[in-house]
């Protein structure tokens, strides 16, 4: 492809060419010599040679977001993409100017389809603005002008003027009324696959991650948080490290200690020769068994909301033939992201405070760092930095933030540069909820499904980050994909028992995606029950129609599922929507004698409605696989004497690259909608890889990682 | 005083001697590449190389490579030209967030400069280095263009 290939190009002679990306370092000094932009519309930014700056509002934690915005801003625009960048929007400026570039909150696969409307229309305005402009000054009509790659021409006259030379006319008008947007069937930039702008800074080394702030003289901070969640600080002795070379301060608060120093090490090395003395609280006996029995009491508990009634409910199975029960478990799991919780903080000479930080939502860290400053809002800056992935983990929660000012507050005038080791973020998450699911079904004579009731023990996310968003006992993220299932069962109850104990939970990626687990894995329960081929059962349930058909259909086509496996080797299959997409996956593993399983290939069919970069998507896919393989083989946080038992990757294994399957993506894009790309992908995986591993050893795995079970074939 | 030699430069930090060398890259000399993943030599985001060892920077005290040289992130593209890896890097779009690439990238070149045709189970095994986004097909798919010795790495953009 033409463009790709030129933006390629663009991407290898970075070297030497500066920073693509434009963070607000006071001492990256910018190059004087090039003339200032001309601000177009609060997303769009012309410079007098032509080159667009889109403004983005949403976090880039690799997902893509920064680089598929702006195609959709340029699509609409006309402009030449290889002229285009992309720099973020300032939290500030947003609260200053009534939020125009919308919510910067970067989660649920929301960063494209839920902004693509207003940011093609910013691209579609602008380009109408400029045409304008250019037909004001040649006194000619707007609609007799042609635009080609940010050129417009008035073939009548023969006369043309670049995007460049008119911005500072056409920002001077105002925005049109309405704006005519490209049909995705004709789009030039959107749609393709471009490269990622945030890639070639990344490979350099530069330093764009928030843990890569590098301020006048900025000192750096190591914290240890109470080892139990809940716990509060009750007397630090500092005397052993007071005198230590570098060491400017320790800081005392709440339920947290830090050592200010001139380098983190010096800092963290202090650190563990404090004498700390916690007052541990309620739950320093909690373990995974108090957990656990907490959940299950919430099984056995008869008074339960409803998350869902439909036909006579869970009443229905009295009637059934026969029925099938089975409980499932899921552990808590940290997001883990590689780059630990980091925030700079400056409280600056002239009032104002400075934040630089890795978030998922720069609204949010901003009215976090004004609350705990005691500053109106107006005199916080935070300037987002490249997340070193994210996963749900920097968004709902600021603890980062609120810890980073509390230190810096103690340092006035300082830029203090706050990095958690490993042990504090592997120990101090929101993880993923321990969950713990009874489903039962029943058949009628003919074994068809015809009841399911589920009773679902887990904690809820919202109820920790987002207590007002909880209108009902019912968290949706608890329930969601058991409660709104595609498959046609008559009569279906679920029931949800919040159970919350004291590990703070969180959205950890694709969050509710234990249900996809529990039901897919059930589902081929029931069809194995039955005698019914896996993928067979589930066309059934599903109506004509139904968008989860056509991906379950191409995901068993790429795996030729009508065609037995080659031999030693089994497959699973699964489907589920969410985050607005469909997806369908098969799994194709080998088990050997000794149970050592080995996954060959996962195939993923995805339908978001549209696609913006193809490529990016991809990406995203083999990503949540590897994610997800990850967790479903290795990954747990356990409960001992009240605190996360894992502090390092040790303990926390992720994918090796010897694990990695061979990933096969099929984009189906079936139109009209607009669907996410950053989670769906991490559905599927776990019941396809668990309903492979029965094929292949005839033994269920109802509760994970996969490494406490005996996978040796029965 | 400890006297360095890093990307070709001599340097000279105050440091004590047994601090690790990330930390003396990251806030004594600013080079920022390298990264901190775990602190004890499990992730790899802070390898850098030493003497031509792809080497784990957080568990290698500074007093180690006196009188050695020592190559980052920073140093691995030429004057004009990114390193094949890094080319390779871009055309097949492997990093996610990024954060663990420069460590992924130095083992990768390190692997490289020692067997420049490595099979797929020899890259499998050289390269423990963990991602968390999951960028493995990616690396795999860049690393096997290198081995076979496409031009610039191949790419995922040719069609």
């Amino acid at each position: 492809m033409e463009a790709s290939r030129r933006n390629f190009l663009k991407a290898t002679l970075v070297l030497g060419g500066g920073l693509c990306l434009e963070f607000s370092f006071p001492l990256a000094a910018k190059t004087a010599a090039q003339a200032a932009p001309t601000e177009v519309s609060a997303w769009i930014l012309i410079h007098p040679d032509d080159r667009v700056v889109v403004r983005i509002a949403r976090s880039e934690m690799g997902q893509g977001t920064f680089t598929a915005l702006a195609q959709l801003v340029a699509e609409e625009l006309d402009c030449d993409w290889d002229r285009v960048s992309a720099e973020f929007a300032s939290p500030n400026e947003s609260l200053r100017r009534n939020r125009p570039w919308g919510p910067m909150l970067t989660g649920g696969s929301l960063g494209v389809r839920s902004s693509q409307d207003y940011v093609r229309r910013a691209g579609g305005a602008a380009r109408a603005m400029l045409v304008a402009a250019a037909a004001a000054r040649w006194q000619v009509d707007a609609a007799a002008c042609s635009v080609e790659r940010g050129v417009i021409r008035h073939a009548a006259s023969k006369r043309s003027l670049r995007y460049g030379e008119v911005a500072a006319e056409a920002a001077r008008l105002a925005p049109p009324s309405e704006v005519k947007l490209h049909e995705p069937k004709d789009w030039k930039i959107a749609g393709k696959s471009q490269h990622r702008f945030d890639i070639p800074d990344k490979v350099l080394g530069k330093p764009v991650f928030g843990v890569d702030a590098a301020l006048p003289g900025m000192v750096h901070a190591s914290i240890a948080q109470c080892p139990v969640f809940g716990g509060r600080l009750e007397r630090v002795d500092s005397s052993a490290v007071d005198q230590l070379r570098g060491v400017k301060k320790v800081v005392r608060a709440g339920d947290f200690v830090a050592v200010i120093a001139d380098s983190w090490w010096r800092a963290d090395q202090a650190l563990q020769k404090l004498k700390i003395e916690w007052d541990f609280g309620e739950y320093a006996t909690a373990s995974d068994a108090s957990i656990m029995a907490m959940l299950r009491e919430g099984l056995a508990d008869d008074k339960l909301p409803q998350a869902k009634k439909s036909g006579d409910g869970a009443s229905a199975l009295a009637s059934a033939a026969r029925t099938l029960q089975a409980e499932y478990f899921s552990p808590y799991i940290n997001h883990a992201t590689m780059e630990p919780q980091t925030c700079t903080a400056w409280f600056k000479n002239d009032g104002t405070l400075e934040l630089w930080t890795s978030t998922q939502d720069g609204e949010a860290s901003l009215a976090t760092a004004a609350k705990t400053a005691g500053l109106p809002p107006e005199k916080v800056e935070v300037h987002k930095m490249m997340l070193g992935g994210g996963f749900g983990r920097r968004g709902g929660s600021q603890d980062f933030v609120v810890q980073g000012v509390t230190i810096a507050r103690a340092l006035p005038g300082v830029p203090v540069k706050l990095m958690w080791s490993r042990a504090e973020d592997m120990q101090h998450g929101f993880y993923r909820p321990a969950s713990l699911v009874r489903m039962t079904a029943g058949l009628d004579a003919e074994g068809r499904l015809i009841a399911m009731h589920s009773v679902i023990a887990c904690p809820s996310i919202l109820k920790v980050l987002m207590p007002e968003a909880m209108k009902t006992p019912i968290d949706f993220t608890a329930v969601r994909t058991l409660s709104d299932m595609p498959y046609n069962v008559p009569h279906q109850q679920v029931d949800y028992a919040q159970r919350n104990g004291h590990v703070p939970v969180g959205f950890w990626r694709a969050p509710g995606q234990q249900n996809a687990y529990y039901r897919e894995c059930f589902i081929d329960e029931v069809a194995h029950a039955t005698g019914k081929d896996p993928l067979a059962l589930r066309l059934e349930l599903l109506a004509p129609g139904d968008k989860n058909r056509a991906v379950l259909e191409a995901a068993a086509w790429a795996a030729a599922w009508s065609k037995p496996a080659a031999a030693g080797r089994h497959r699973g299959i699964a489907v589920s929507d969410g985050f607005g997409s469909y997806t369908a996956m098969v799994i194709e593993v080998s088990v050997s004698a000794k149970g050592e399983v080995k996954v060959h290939r996962a195939i993923l069919a995805i339908d978001s409605g549209h696609v913006v970069n193809p490529d990016t998507c991809r990406a995203q896919a083999e990503g949540n696989i590897a994610f997800m393989l990850g967790a479903t083989f290795h990954q747990e946080n356990t409960v001992k004497d009240g605190r996360i038992v894992e502090s390092n990757f040790h303990q926390f294994h992720l994918l090796g690259l010897g694990e990695m399957p061979q990933v096969e993506v099929l984009l189906v894009p079936s139109g009209g909608f607009w669907g996410g790309h950053g989670e769906p992908g991490a559905l599927c995986v776990a019941p396809a890889l668990c309903n492979a591993i029965f094929a292949a050893t005839g033994r269920r795995i109802r509760s994970l990682p996969l490494k406490h079970h005996e996978l040796r074939p029965a | 005083m400890l006297k360095l030699n890093i990307n070709g430069r001599p340097h000279q930090v105050d440091v004590e001697a047994d601090t690790p060398l990330l930390w003396v890259l990251r806030d004594q000399l600013q080079l920022l590449g390298t990264k901190y993943g775990c602190g004890v030599g499990e992730c790899g985001a802070c390898t850098v190389h030493v003497d031509g060892e792809a080497t784990r920077s957080c568990i290698t005290p500074v007093s180690a490579v006196l009188g050695k040289k020592v190559r980052t992130i920073e140093g691995l593209a030429g004057k004009k030209a990114l390193h094949p890896v890094q080319r390779a890097w871009i055309a097949h779009e492997v990093p996610q967030c990024g954060y663990c690439q420069p460590g992924m990238i130095m083992a990768a070149a390190a692997l490289l400069e020692k067997n420049p045709k490595p099979s797929a189970a020899q890259i499998d095994a050289a390269m423990d280095n963990l991602c968390r986004c999951g960028t493995h097909q990616r690396v795999r798919e860049a690393m096997a263009a290198l081995a076979s010795g496409e031009p610039s790495g191949g790419g995922r953009h040719g069609s």
